[in-house]
Order: structure tokens, then sequence, then C-alpha cells
């Protein structure tokens, strides 16, 4: 079985996406919102399934104003940023690590494989348990699923170190602190950096499932609410607040590699297929 | 020795591990952390013949069927999508949002339109793996080869021979990467799905032991969902060894950058 790892590009399309044509895009989102629209009030979907886009938009409009929701807002990027903080440290830390000795690499690549698939969801169960609905329940699967990308990434960057760069390092005799910053780091930013981005959505993924299902504070249990008390525009007004959510961390995550990585070939050359 | 050395290094660590766990755990008074040795044996007790057709295959059944129509689902639209200029730049911001969305919040959608059945656990699935492999099906078929282009459309290969031979193979490896991110995704909502609302199958199953506080049960039960996870993900490694040979043996021979 091999380790699987992206190679250290950032979204492919990156370069691409700037350039597409806005007026079609801007196209694109009225087509949608027409359609979200007109589905509902041509009676081909019932309303008190999907509410007509304008009654979701009102709802949000409420939403923003309502009390509890910005705290809600709060304490779902608590439990994001910090899970995503804790994994990244630690993922970083011991992929460095285990990645600088080859014999601990041999040594727990097995274990790392048998780990890294198992579902975090499973470990519901025991959250509950060990810490019921508070935070550290939902940092438990946060932290969990999102260390193994960092992980597996960090390794794969300390592989690809340049051989020659390395023989270069030992003749002029670089410490251990000189080589960590010359010759580790920037072959392994990248790949950690791209580690980072694929976490950074999984963990508001994870974030959100366990206010959902176990009931921590947040969006989630929101969600959860509106649905049990029968608030369908809400419900929906607040899916749509979490979708902007991730919107924004996919695009903070792909600004914040495009100015990490400006130096490194990936970013700089031409976007593949751009004709 | 060298075979030797490898053998060792792949079964160490576990081995280390499961005894530390086994010994740590041998006189463990503590209610929700049971001796290894009980997990173990009420594995017998918890996962019946009769549990395993009830629970464990119909869950398993759902997960494929909802991942294979959204691996469907994803590469039609996909190849579809990444074909146009026209169609990518006017459905890329709502994709985007789309694919934004936690999929786990569309479990109370989706129970609004399809109850709590089957149907309903499917169709969450399918929301949620839709994404990845749609998304990366039209980055592959955006970055097709231009050589390779330019030489089909020279000798007039169009059509359904074009898609088959030049489109999908060349988008093949960003392909089977959103069928990887894919699946760990769907294994995770067939859980939730099964949580949020269910009368059977693994996740049902696994937290009705939480809440009835059978421990040994509910840690068996997360075993059981680990291992499944592990075989999974060997069963798709096995699958893209045999559909990317070409494209990992080019990449070892280092062909071509």
């Amino acid at each position: 079985m091999s380790v699987h790892t992206t190679p250290p590009v950032p979204e492919p399309s990156t370069t691409a996406r700037r350039r597409w044509p806005i007026p079609y895009g801007l196209a694109g989102l009225a087509a949608f919102a027409l359609l979200a629209e007109a589905v509902p009030r041509l009676g081909i979907v019932p309303e008190r399934h999907l509410p007509p886009f304008s009654r979701i938009m009102t709802a949000l409009a409420g939403e923003l104003h309502a009390p509890g929701f910005w705290p809600a807002v709060r304490d779902t990027v608590t439990a994001w940023s910090a899970g995503l903080g804790l994994a990244a440290t630690a993922g970083v830390l011991v992929g460095v690590l285990i990645g600088s000795v080859p014999v601990l690499r041999d040594l727990t690549a097995s274990t790392i494989e048998f780990l890294r698939p198992i579902p975090s969801v499973a470990l519901i169960p025991l959250a509950v348990l060990l810490y019921g609905t508070r935070l550290p329940s939902s940092l438990l699967l946060i932290v969990y699923a999102s260390f193994w990308p960092v992980l597996l990434q960090v390794l794969a960057g300390i592989r690809d170190i340049d051989p020659v760069a390395a023989a270069t390092a030992r003749s002029y005799r670089l410490g251990p602190l000189a080589r960590l910053r010359y010759l580790q780091w920037p072959t392994t930013l990248p790949y950690a950096v791209t580690g980072l981005r694929l976490s950074a959505s999984i963990a508001l993924v994870l974030a959100v499932t366990a206010e959902l299902v176990i009931g921590a504070p947040g969006l989630g249990k929101r969600i959860a609410t509106a649905q049990i008390s029968g608030a369908v525009p809400q419900m929906y007004a607040l899916i749509v607040v979490t979708g902007l959510l991730g919107l924004a961390v996919n695009l903070a995550a792909r600004a914040a590699e495009r100015r990490v990585l400006h130096w490194h070939q990936s970013v700089r050359a031409e976007p593949a297929g751009a004709r | 020795m060298r075979t030797l050395w490898r053998v060792f290094a792949l079964v160490a660590l576990p081995a280390v591990l499961l005894a530390v766990w086994w010994f740590a755990s041998a006189d463990s008074k503590d209610f929700f952390l049971p001796p290894l040795s009980r997990i173990l044996n009420s594995f017998d007790t918890v996962w019946t013949a009769q549990r395993w057709r009830a629970d464990v295959l119909p869950s398993v059944l759902r997960l494929l069927a909802g991942y294979v129509a959204a691996a469907i689902l994803g590469i039609a639209a996909g190849t579809v999508i990444g074909s146009s200029r026209k169609v990518r730049a006017t459905t890329e911001p709502v994709l985007e949002f789309l694919r934004a969305l936690p999929p786990p919040v569309l479990v109370p959608v989706i129970m609004l339109f399809a109850g709590i059945g089957t149907g309903m656990k499917i169709a969450v699935i399918i929301s949620g793996c839709v994404w990845p492999v749609l998304l990366n099906t039209v980055e592959g078929v955006r970055a097709v080869d231009g050589v390779l282009t330019d030489t089909c459309t020279v000798y007039r290969v169009t059509g359904a021979r074009r898609l088959f031979r030049l489109t999908l193979p060349a988008a093949s490896p960003q392909i089977v990467t959103g069928l990887r991110q894919a699946l760990s995704l769907g294994i995770i909502l067939m859980v939730i799905s099964e949580m949020f609302a269910a009368s059977s199958g693994l996740g049902f199953t696994i937290v009705q032991f939480q809440r009835s506080f059978a421990i040994p049960g509910m840690w068996s039960g997360i075993i059981l969902l680990g291992l499944l996870g592990v075989a999974m993900s060997v069963l798709f490694a096995l699958f893209e060894r045999w559909a990317l040979a070409w494209y990992l043996g080019m990449r070892r021979t280092g062909g071509r950058e």
C-alpha cells in the first residue's frame, strides 16, 4: 500500500479561476437563484420542503439580528480554528520527526496506514461519553480528522528533498538548525501548505458535524434546532451561512497558500492547459 | 535480511501498541475504558450473524450504492462542464459554493424530502460524495494535454471515441483523486445519516450501545467501523493500481513531465 499524497501544487485552477469571465459567473449565480425561486413557486417541490429563494434570504436577514446567531458563529469558528491549530502543529512536529529518521518512518508506516482511514465519526460515541457536548468533544473529532492530511504531506515533503541538496548541506557541515532552515523548510513547505488547505475544509466539516450530531454549541446545533422546530426557512438560511463560512475558509486557504509560496514554481508558472 | 526488517517494521509498532492497550487496560476499573480482552470477547456476542444481516450489510450496501451513483453523476457532469469554457465559467461560482457546504448539513434537508428511509441515506451519501468527483473531473478534463487534443482534432477523432480514448483517460488521475476523497466522505456520511435518524445500520447500532451504556459493545462497534474504513481504503488502493497502471508506470520511469 502506498502512502497517498497530493503533489505540492496549489489548486490547479487557482490561476485560471481569476480569469473566469465575471459576467458568466454572475449569470450562473442569477440562474441558480432564479431556479431556487421558481421551483417551489411553480409547485414542482412543495414550499414546506424548499421555501422560495427570497424567503430564505429574508430568513437569513432575520437570522443576522437574531439573538444567539453570532455566538453560534463564534463557537463554530472557535472549534474550527482551535482544532485545526492543534492538528497542524501536531502534524508538522510528528511529520518532521518521523520523516527525518528513516528507521522511524519504516516502523510507523503500517500504523499510519491503518489509523488514517478510520472515520473520525466512529469516535463520536466515545467523545460524547468522555466530554459530553463540550468543546473538547468537537476538538477530538476535528483533530483526529485533520491531523492525517498534514502529517502525510509533511512526510511526503521530507522524502522529496533533493539528494544533491542534502549532500551539499552535509559537505558544508550545516548544523541541524541550518539544515532545517535551508534544506527541509523550503522543500517541505509547499507540501505542508497543501496539507493545511485540505485540513482546513475537513476541520470545518467535522466542526459542523459535531454540533449537528452531538449537540455541541454552534451553527450545526442551530440547524438541528431549526429542523426539529420546523423552522424550514431558518434552517436553509443557516445552511447558506455554513456554505459561506466554508467558502471563506477555502478562499482564505488559497490566498494564504499563494502568499506563502509566492516564490515557488507552481505558483509562478503558467497554469497547465490554460490557453 | 532486508525482507526480515520489512516484516519486522510492518508488525512491530502495531504489536507494541496492541500489547500496551491490552496490558494497560487489563485490570481497568474505569467504566468507559474496559479491558481490551472484554471488548474482543464482546465481538462474538454483539456482532452475530443476524446483526451482520440486519445492520452491517445494509449500511455497506447503501454506502456502495450512493458512492457508485455519485461517481457516475460526478464524472458525467464534470466531463460536460470541463469540456466547455463557457459552461465552466457560468457554473463555477455556484459549484464553488456548493462544494464549500459541509455535507452533513444536508442531512436535515434531505430528511425533509425523503423521510428517514433508505432513500434518504443514499441521497445523503450521493449529495456529499458527488462534489469531490465532479470538481476533480472538471479540473482533469480542463487540463488535458494540448498536443493530444490538437492531434485528436487533426485526425478528426470525435464523439464517443474522443471521450473514451482521449478525455477520460487523460483526466483519470484527477478523477481517481476525487474518487478517493469521496470515499472517506462517503463513510462519514453513511455513519452520520444513521446516527441522525435510523432504526438500523452500523452508525445507529453504535450510538444505541453508547446510549444504553453497553460500553464494550460500543468499543467493538468503533473497532468494526475502523476496520471497515481500512478495508475500503485497501480495496481502493487495489482499484487505483489497476485503473492507473499506465500512469503510475509512466511516472516511475519519469517518461514525461
